[in-house]
């Protein structure tokens, strides 16, 4: 819809995105701030560091909030989720969309009625398991339980993903006598990779920032992520605000570069995402 | 299409609509192990431990019926934290629904700078809602926080913003609203672009106005977005979590607890696991109901509607 505006409704526009931009950039600006002042600087958060950039804050979240390691595990953590939960919905998805059977057609639902599962109303059932199974403060036990909560919205973009593709592919394949197995991994698999950076980018910016979960899974600084880390930090830190900032800011920042360079997959995904 | 291409050899499959034998079936085998083990299995037991006074830890547990249900009922802390949780859903999904509107209309114009306006306001979807909460800290904290750097600086006293349970629960579906309209501006976004412009040409024609052809062409037209981005911003609302954590743990006392970090808190703080798996199941139950709900009563208007 696009209506000649008068004057005084383009500015009175224009200034509304302004103080919208504004507002979410406040938040940053003012880690930014905070993080580059010493504890005993007690200058505004608004004004700049006016007598020279302190950064000590950065080097005690390092040592003190061990962030560098953090972020690391997050990695391992995300990385090898995202793998699976790729490969894994990809493989489901293969007979949903192709064998169309009363059964089939049940799974699939059950499936896609594991998304309103919200992941604390299973927290006690869940970490009694996993304490069980010596899975607690454990890479496999996070990543298990990563996998479990994305792998339904995963193997739903791949649903229909492969519902849309044709199927007579596949069935030259079969006819040439490729079996199931060499259909899926030669002929279906090679097709997928847009589907593939919608849920690699949905499924990793959600593992990357997980919380909810990871603070009960993940309790020893070694193995904790970012998430945790940085609110078990923070907590810790409550007079130390400038400490907390720095953490804040180095756990952001591998995503803003991410983003940076992905910005149209990641927009992109996130609108598929979102219209499920 | 792919009928017609397969029309020559239909001789040769057994199953000329199935396409594939059962055996194919084996591929989604690794997914459904992986939910009986860490979603299903946990769900059932959930269900199971909230009819029992287990504590968590030890091995001794009795059942107690409906008891743990009961006492939700009667449980003021719990009355409060679930008015709490759906003023997290409700709110934040109206604040969303609005703004977000607003600006996805506004930059849906030829703008400068467009791009980089709408990458900025969708930043923060990206960034971890527990990264958000301690950079709000920061605003609304009592010594030297940003906001009460303003407040002094006009000669105000000092507010303890978050100390307040009423202003505190604002604050946080503030905070959860500001960080994710970005989602719905972009769903938005891609709505409107998906509505021809012949329909507002052929308004002009007839001499719509501005407001009419908002009224009776874009708000009709945009009705699965409502859909979709009213039910996502509910859910992530009712579910609302990490925020209230960094920015008040819940207090002062009980009083910005959602059900979710009440969860947390009667499992581990209190030691009532069986108490808490009912507040979990409640969750649950509130989810699916909202979600099933909504997306009924969604449908039905778009059907209505066309």
């Amino acid at each position: 819809m696009i209506t000649k505006l008068g004057r005084p409704a383009k500015i009175l526009l224009a200034a509304g995105l302004l103080a919208i931009v504004v507002l979410q950039l406040l938040p940053f600006y003012v880690s930014i701030t905070t993080s580059l002042k010493e504890r005993t600087d007690l200058s505004s958060t608004w004004l700049p560091p006016l007598d020279g950039v302190f950064l000590g804050n950065f080097m005690s979240a390092i040592t003190d909030g061990n962030i560098l390691q953090s972020i690391l595990n997050s990695a391992i953590v995300t990385g090898v989720s995202t793998i699976l939960v790729c490969f894994l919905g990809a493989m489901a998805a293969y007979p949903l969309a192709r064998r169309l059977t009363t059964m089939n057609k049940a799974v699939g639902a059950l499936i896609l009625a594991l998304i309103m599962i919200p992941p604390l109303s299973i927290l006690v059932p869940l970490y009694t398991m996993l304490t069980q199974m010596q899975a607690v403060n454990t890479y496999w036990g996070i990543i298990a339980v990563m996998v479990s909560t994305h792998l339904p919205l995963s193997i739903f973009f791949y649903t229909a993903f492969m519902r849309s593709l044709p199927i007579s592919v596949e069935e030259a394949a079969t006819v040439d006598g490729a079996s199931a197995f060499q259909t899926f991994f030669l002929v279906v698999l090679p097709v997928l990779k847009p589907v593939t950076a919608t849920v690699a980018i949905l499924t990793g910016v959600s593992t990357w920032n997980e919380y909810a979960l990871s603070s009960f899974i993940l309790t020893d600084p070694a193995i904790r992520t970012i998430a945790p880390s940085i609110a078990s930090f923070f907590s810790a830190q409550s007079s130390n605000l400038g400490a907390a900032s720095a953490a804040s800011l180095l756990a952001v920042l591998p995503v803003l570069i991410a983003y940076l360079f992905l910005q149209r997959y990641f927009i992109k995904g996130m609108v598929a995402g979102s219209e499920k | 299409m792919s009928q017609v291409t397969t029309l020559p050899r239909a001789g040769i499959r057994r199953r000329p609509r199935r396409g594939r034998g059962a055996g194919i079936n084996v591929f989604y085998l690794p997914a459904l192990l992986i939910f009986a083990i860490f979603t299903i299995y946990p769900l059932l037991n959930g269900i199971t431990l909230s009819f029992t006074n287990w504590n968590g830890y030890s091995a001794a547990r009795d059942v107690v019926g409906a008891a743990n249900y009961l006492r939700l009922f009667e449980d003021e802390t719990f009355r409060m934290v679930l008015l709490n949780t759906f003023i997290f859903g409700i709110g934040s999904t109206v604040i969303q629904q609005i703004l977000g509107l607003g600006l996805a209309v506004a930059l849906d114009r030829p703008l400068r700078g467009r791009t980089a306006i709408r990458a900025i306001i969708y930043l923060p979807v990206l960034v971890s809602p527990v990264i958000m909460g301690t950079m709000y800290y920061l605003f609304f904290q009592y010594n030297n926080g940003a906001l009460n750097d303003i407040t002094t600086l006009f000669g105000g006293e000092r507010i303890a913003w978050l100390s307040d349970s009423q202003t505190a629960v604002l604050i946080i579906v503030l905070v959860n609203s500001l960080q994710f309209v970005g989602i719905s501006m972009i769903i938005y976004l891609a709505g409107l672009q998906s509505i021809p412009t012949v329909y507002y040409e052929a308004a002009n024609l007839d001499g719509a106005g501005a407001w009419q052809q908002f009224r009776h062409i874009t708000i009709p037209l945009l009705q699965p977005a409502f859909a979709t981005s009213i039910v996502l911003n509910l859910i992530g609302g009712l579910k609302l979590y990490d925020i209230i954590q960094v920015l008040t743990g819940g207090g002062p006392g009980y009083s910005t607890n959602s059900v979710s970090t009440l969860v947390g808190v009667a499992y581990f703080d209190n030691q009532s696991a069986g108490y808490a798996s009912a507040m979990g199941v409640v969750l649950f139950l509130i989810i699916v109901v909202f979600t099933l709900g909504l997306n009924t009563l969604l449908n039905r208007r778009r059907l209505e509607q066309q």
